[in-house]
C-alpha cells in the first residue's frame, strides 16, 4: 500500500469492519486487478470486504473523510472495466453479501442482497413457479450488484426487458454515505424516478446494498428451435419476418460461420454443419398461442432457405442449443490466441447492412470478426480476433473495434447495449452524445456525487466541476490536476 | 432591474423566439388557479431552446403545457409567469416499423400518434387515460392504465428523450434502439417529474405488435377480500393477462376484469381458464367495459393514486370502503390488482372529509410498502390535504433539481416536497 492516507484509512476500516474484511497484502490486491475485461488492469489501494449495509456505508463515509476515491464491484464479470479499481482507492467488494433476504411468490417479489448471484434468485424463485426474468450470459456467476450497476440485459430481454424493467427498488449507499432507499415492493413511489436514474449507473451515483426484485411467473410452455442458413442475409432475412408477423420472441440469438466454428470447437454444441450462420428461436408463454407461431415461425425460417430446422424436443436439447450461444464469448479462444468483444447496437433493420460493412472491414484489415448478437433487438457482439504476440495486431484489432462502433452510431444505434460504458468506451461517448448531452448527464452525477469519489473516471471522457458555470475551460482541469479523474 | 431584463420586459424577447407565436396570458391559461403573464407556441426544439434562453435572462417561472388535462395535477406552482404551450410540437418524426421503434414531438396528442402507428399494425402500449393528452404531457406526468401490467408504464417505453434545460440548452439521453445503456437513463428521470426538470419536446418510442384478438373476463365479488383473493389468483397464473382490474363503487361488489390480448386460438383457452379461477359467475365478452381505461374521478372532484403490494390492494379497497361509509361519501375506485388503484372523490365533499379518507387509506397503503397521492383536488381540499404524502429520497431529489434548475423556475412547488 502506497499512501499514508491509505494507511490510515485501512486501519480505521479494520476496526470498524473487522481485520478479515480488509485487505492490504499486495498479492491478494491484485487479485482484483481487473474485471472481465482484463485488458485494463490496476492494483487496488485497498480492497473492502463489507457483509451488510452498515460496512458499506462506513468504507463510503471513511473514503469521503480522506477523500479517497472508491468502486464498488460484485463478482468481476463486467466486460467495460466498470470495476476497474482505482490504485489509490478502495475496491468495495460486495462478494460477502450474498443472503437472498425474501422471496415473496404472493407480491411476484424477491429482496436480495447486492453479492446474491443472477441465477441463485431463479433458483430460489422456481420452486414457488417463478424465476428473474434478466440473463446475462454470465449469469450462472455475476451479482445481482453488478446487474443493476450495468443494467444487465441477456438473451431474453427482447421480450421481458432488461434488469431496469425489473428492479422496483435499492437501499443503497449514496456517496454521502448515507442510506437511501428508492421504491420498494410496490410501483410507482412518488417523487423523480430516482431509481431508474441508479439502475445502469455504472457505480458512479452510489453503491446499492439491497436489491428489490420483480419475479416473472414462469411460462406454460417453452418451445426453441435451432435453424442453420446459407449466410447472415437469411438468417436477418428470417427474423425481419418473423418481428413483421408481429410475434415477440422470448429470444432470437443468431451467430455466423466463425463464432459457430469456435463454439464448436469449445463445447461441441452439434450445430449443423458448414451452416453460414445459425439462429436460435426461442418462444414462450401460454401454450395454445405458442404452438400456433412457432409453426409460423419454423415457416419464416424455411421461407429464408433455412436448409435444417431443429426443435428442441426436451429442456436437455434446449439447453444444448443455449450451450453454443452462451459459451461464444470464451469459445473463441479456441480459434484465436487473442479476443476483444464488442458490443454495439443498430436498428435491427439496418443488420444486413452493418453485417456487410462489417464483413468489408474484416477483409480491408485483415482482422478476422465472428459476429454474436442478440438479433431481435439489433445487439451486436462482434468478436474481433488478434494475436498479441504478433506486434501490430492488438491495435490493429481495437481499430477495427472501434470502426464497428462507428457503425452503429452511424446507423442510429449505440455504443453498448448491455455491457455497459465502463472505463473501455468513455472515450466513444462523444461520438454518440453532444458536449451538452454528457454535461446535463454530469449534472445528475453532481447532485450525488460532488466530489467525484463513486468510481470516477467511468462513463463520461471528462469529468465536470460540480457547480460551475458553462462554458470553455482553459487548463488541466481542477479534479485532473487533483488526481481523482483522468480524462481519455 | 425590472423592465427590459425582469418579467415585463421578456415578451419583444419571446416574441422573436419563436417567430411571433407569443401573446399574453388570459385567465384560460391559469395553471391550478395560477395566471401566467405570457403564452408561447414553438414549433422546434429550436424555438424552444430560444425561449427558454429568453425566460432564463428574465428569470421567468416556465410552467409547460400540452393538451392541459392534467394542468391541475400536483400541488399549484408557487409562480407561473411563462406557459410553453408544446402543442405545435406536432408529428411523427421517424417510425421504422421494422424496428418496433417511434420518434415523436412531444405535443402530438398520444391518439393521433396511435392513428399513424396502428396502419402498420402497431402500437404504443399504454392506455389513455383523460382522452386529448400529448405524449409530452402523458411523459410529464406518468399516466398509465390497465395494460401497465403487461406492458409497464411511459418508464418503460420511453427509449429516448430530447428537453431544454432550464437554462436553454438542448439535451438528449438514451437513443433509437431499444437496447442501449449507454450515460444516465435521462428519460426515466423526467418521466413523471411534472415538468420540473426541463421541457421535453421529442421522445422515442419503443413499440409493441396490435394484438389480433382480445377477450374479457368480467365477475361481480362479494367484496374487497374475494376481489384480492380472485385477482391475485389470475396474477399469479400462467394466463398472461394484459390486465386485472378491480372496481369498486362505495360498499357496493367489486368487479373484477380480465384483459387477455393474443391471438383468436389462443384467447378462447385462455378466457377458459380465466373463468375456471373467478368462478361461474364471470362472463366472457370481446369488447372492453365502456370506462375501462378511465380514471374514477371527474372535474371539480378529488383524485387519488394508492399504491401497494398485490397482497395489500384488498387492504387498500376496504380502507376505502370503510373511511368513504365513515364519512358519508361514495368512494370510486378503479385500478390494476397489481397494485395501482385510482379513487375519486365526488366535487363537493367536505375537504375535512377527503382530509380524511386520505389519512386512512395513506396508513393502509403504506403498511402495504405503498403510498397515496392526491392527484388533483379543488382548492379548498388541496388546503387541508398532503398532496403528496411522504417521500423517501426527497434529500436527493432536491439535489438532481437544484443542479438541473438551480433558479427553480421551472413549475416551482408544484412537485414532492416543495420541489
Amino acid at each position: 500500500m502506497a499512501s499514508p492516507v491509505l494507511e490510515t484509512l485501512a486501519a480505521r476500516l479494520r476496526s470498524e469492519l473487522g481485520d478479515d474484511a480488509v485487505l492490504t497484502d499486495r498479492a491478494q490486491l491484485r487479485t482484483y486487478e481487473c474485471d472481465g475485461l482484463a485488458q485494463y488492469k490496476v492494483t487496488p489501494g485497498l480492497v473492502a470486504l463489507p457483509r451488510g449495509t452498515g460496512d458499506v456505508a462506513a468504507v463510503v463515509r471513511a473514503c469521503n473523510e480522506a477523500g479517497v476515491p472508491y468502486v464498488a464491484r460484485g463478482s468481476g464479470t463486467g466486460l467495460s472495466g466498470g470495476a476497474l479499481p482505482h490504485a489509490d482507492g478502495v475496491l468495495v467488494v460486495t462478494s460477502q453479501m450474498r443472503e437472498i433476504l425474501e422471496v415473496d411468490p404472493a407480491n411476484q417479489r424477491a429482496v436480495v442482497e447486492p453479492g446474491v448471484i443472477n441465477l441463485a434468485v431463479t433458483r430460489a424463485a422456481a420452486p414457488d413457479g417463478y424465476y428473474y426474468a434478466p440473463d446475462p450470459s454470465s449469469q450462472q456467476v455475476c451479482s445481482i450488484g453488478g446487474n443493476v450497476a450495468e443494467n444487465s440485459g441477456g438473451a431474453h430481454c427482447l421480450k421481458y426487458g432488461f434488469t431496469t424493467n425489473h428492479v422496483l427498488g435499492v437501499e443503497l449507499v449514496e456517496p454521502a454515505g448515507t442510506v437511501v432507499r428508492l421504491g420498494g415492493k410496490a410501483p410507482d413511489p412518488p417523487g423523480y424516478d430516482l431509481l431508474g436514474a441508479f439502475v445502469g449507473s455504472e457505480g458512479t451515483l452510489g453503491i446499492a446494498t439491497e436489491v428489490t426484485v420483480r419475479l416473472v411467473r414462469a411460462p406454460e410452455t417453452v418451445r426453441t428451435l435451432l435453424a442453420a442458413f446459407p449466410s447472415t442475409d437469411e438468417a436477418g432475412g428470417a427474423v425481419s419476418a418473423i418481428i413483421g408477423a408481429g410475434v415477440v420472441p422470448a429470444a432470437v440469438e443468431m451467430m455466423d460461420a466463425l463464432a459457430i466454428e469456435a463454439a464448436e470447437a469449445a463445447v461441441q454444441c452439434g450445430y449443423p454443419e458448414g451452416a453460414g450462420a445459425v439462429l436460435i428461436v426461442e418462444l414462450d408463454g401460454p401454450a395454445a398461442e405458442v404452438e400456433a407461431q412457432f409453426a409460423e415461425v419454423e415457416r419464416h425460417c424455411r421461407d429464408n432457405a433455412a436448409t435444417e430446422i431443429r426443435v428442441a424436443a426436451d429442456d436437455v436439447e434446449r439447453a444444448l442449443f443455449w450451450k453454443g450461444r452462451k459459451s461464444a464469448f470464451a469459445a473463441v479462444g479456441r480459434i484465436s490466441p487473442d479476443y476483444i468483444v464488442q458490443d454495439g447496437v443498430i436498428p435491427r433493420t439496418a443488420l444486413p447492412d452493418v453485417l456487410r460493412r462489417i464483413a468489408a472491414l474484416s477483409a480491408e484489415t485483415g482482422v478476422r470478426v465472428a459476429n454474436v448478437f442478440h438479433a431481435g433487438d439489433g445487439n451486436l457482439h462482434p468478436l474481433v480476433l488478434f494475436d498479441d504476440s504478433v506486434p501490430g495486431q492488438a491495435e490493429q484489432a481495437e481499430t477495427v473495434s472501434g470502426a464497428i462502433l462507428d457503425l452503429c452510431v452511424e446507423y442510429g444505434g449505440s455504443i453498448t447495449g448491455e455491457h455497459g460504458v465502463g472505463a473501455d468506451k468513455a472515450k466513444y461517448m462523444p461520438r454518440m452524445f453532444t458536449d451538452d448531452d454528457l454535461d446535463t448527464m454530469q449534472m445528475l452525477r453532481c447532485a450525488f456525487d460532488p466530489r467525484h469519489l463513486s468510481n470516477p473516471g467511468k462513463i463520461f471522457p471528462t469529468p465536470r466541476l460540480c457547480g460551475e458555470v458553462p462554458g470553455r475551460r482553459k487548463g488541466p482541469h481542477p479534479l485532473q490536476a487533483a488526481g481523482l479523474a483522468e480524462v481519455f | 432591474m425590472r423592465g427590459a431584463t425582469g418579467v415585463d420586459g421578456a415578451l419583444p424577447g419571446l416574441r422573436d423566439a419563436v417567430a411571433d407565436r407569443a401573446r399574453p396570458a388570459e385567465d384560460g391559461d391559469a395553471v391550478a388557479g395560477v395566471v401566467p403573464r405570457y403564452v408561447v407556441r414553438p414549433t422546434s426544439t429550436a424555438e424552444t431552446a430560444a425561449v427558454m434562453a429568453v425566460a432564463a435572462a428574465h428569470d421567468l417561472c416556465v410552467v409547460a403545457r400540452g393538451a392541459g388535462t392534467k394542468q391541475d395535477w400536483g400541488v399549484p406552482p408557487r409562480r407561473v409567469d411563462l406557459v410553453v404551450d408544446t402543442t405545435g410540437l406536432t408529428g411523427v418524426v421517424e417510425h421504422v416499423a421494422g424496428d418496433l421503434v417511434c420518434v415523436v414531438r412531444a405535443g402530438t396528442p398520444v391518439e393521433s400518434l396511435q392513428a399513424v402507428l396502428a396502419e402498420a399494425g402497431q402500437q404504443l402500449a399504454l392506455d389513455l387515460p383523460l382522452p386529448g393528452a400529448t405524449l409530452g404531457g402523458t411523459v410529464a406526468v406518468s399516466t398509465s392504465g390497465p395494460r401497465r401490467l403487461l406492458y409497464g408504464t411511459m418508464r418503460d417505453l420511453l427509449i429516448g428523450v430530447t428537453f431544454v434545460r432550464a437554462d436553454g440548452i438542448v439535451a438528449s439521453a438514451g437513443g433509437k434502439v431499444v437496447k442501449n445503456v449507454a450515460g444516465y437513463d435521462f428519460g426515466k428521470l423526467l418521466t413523471g417529474s411534472y415538468g420540473t426538470l426541463g421541457v421535453v419536446t421529442e421522445a422515442v418510442v419503443r413499440l409493441h405488435p396490435r394484438p389480433v384478438a382480445q377477450r374479457v373476463v368480467r365477475c361481480p365479488v362479494a367484496g374487497p377480500a374475494d376481489a384480492g383473493r380472485l385477482a391475485a389468483a389470475v396474477l399469479g397464473s400462467q394466463l398472461v393477462p394484459s390486465a386485472v382490474e378491480v372496481e369498486q363503487r362505495g360498499d357496493g361488489p367489486v368487479a373484477v376484469t380480465v384483459l387477455l390480448e393474443g391471438i383468436e386460438s389462443g384467447v378462447d383457452l385462455r378466457a377458459a381458464g380465466t373463468r375456471d379461477l373467478l368462478g361461474a359467475d364471470a362472463a366472457v365478452d370481446d369488447r372492453l367495459p365502456p370506462g375501462f381505461t378511465d380514471l374514477p374521478f371527474g372535474a371539480g372532484g378529488t383524485g387519488l393514486k394508492v399504491t401497494s403490494t398485490i397482497t395489500g390492494v384488498a387492504a387498500v379497497l376496504e380502507s376505502l370502503r370503510r373511511a368513504g361509509t365513515r364519512q358519508g361519501v361514495e368512494v370510486a375506485v378503479r385500478g390494476s390488482a397489481m397494485g395501482v388503484l385510482h379513487a375519486g372523490l365526488p366535487a363537493g365533499t367536505p375537504p375535512g372529509a377527503v382530509a380524511a379518507v386520505v389519512e386512512a387509506v395513506r396508513a393502509v397503503a403504506r403498511e402495504h410498502d405503498g403510498s397515496a397521492v392526491v392527484l388533483t383536488a379543488p382548492p379548498d381540499v388541496r388546503a387541508e390535504v398532503d398532496v403528496w404524502g411522504p417521500v423517501p429520497g426527497l434529500d436527493l431529489m432536491r439535489r438532481v433539481k437544484d443542479e438541473l434548475d438551480p433558479g427553480h423556475r421551472l413549475a416551482p412547488g408544484r412537485f414532492v416536497g416543495g420541489i
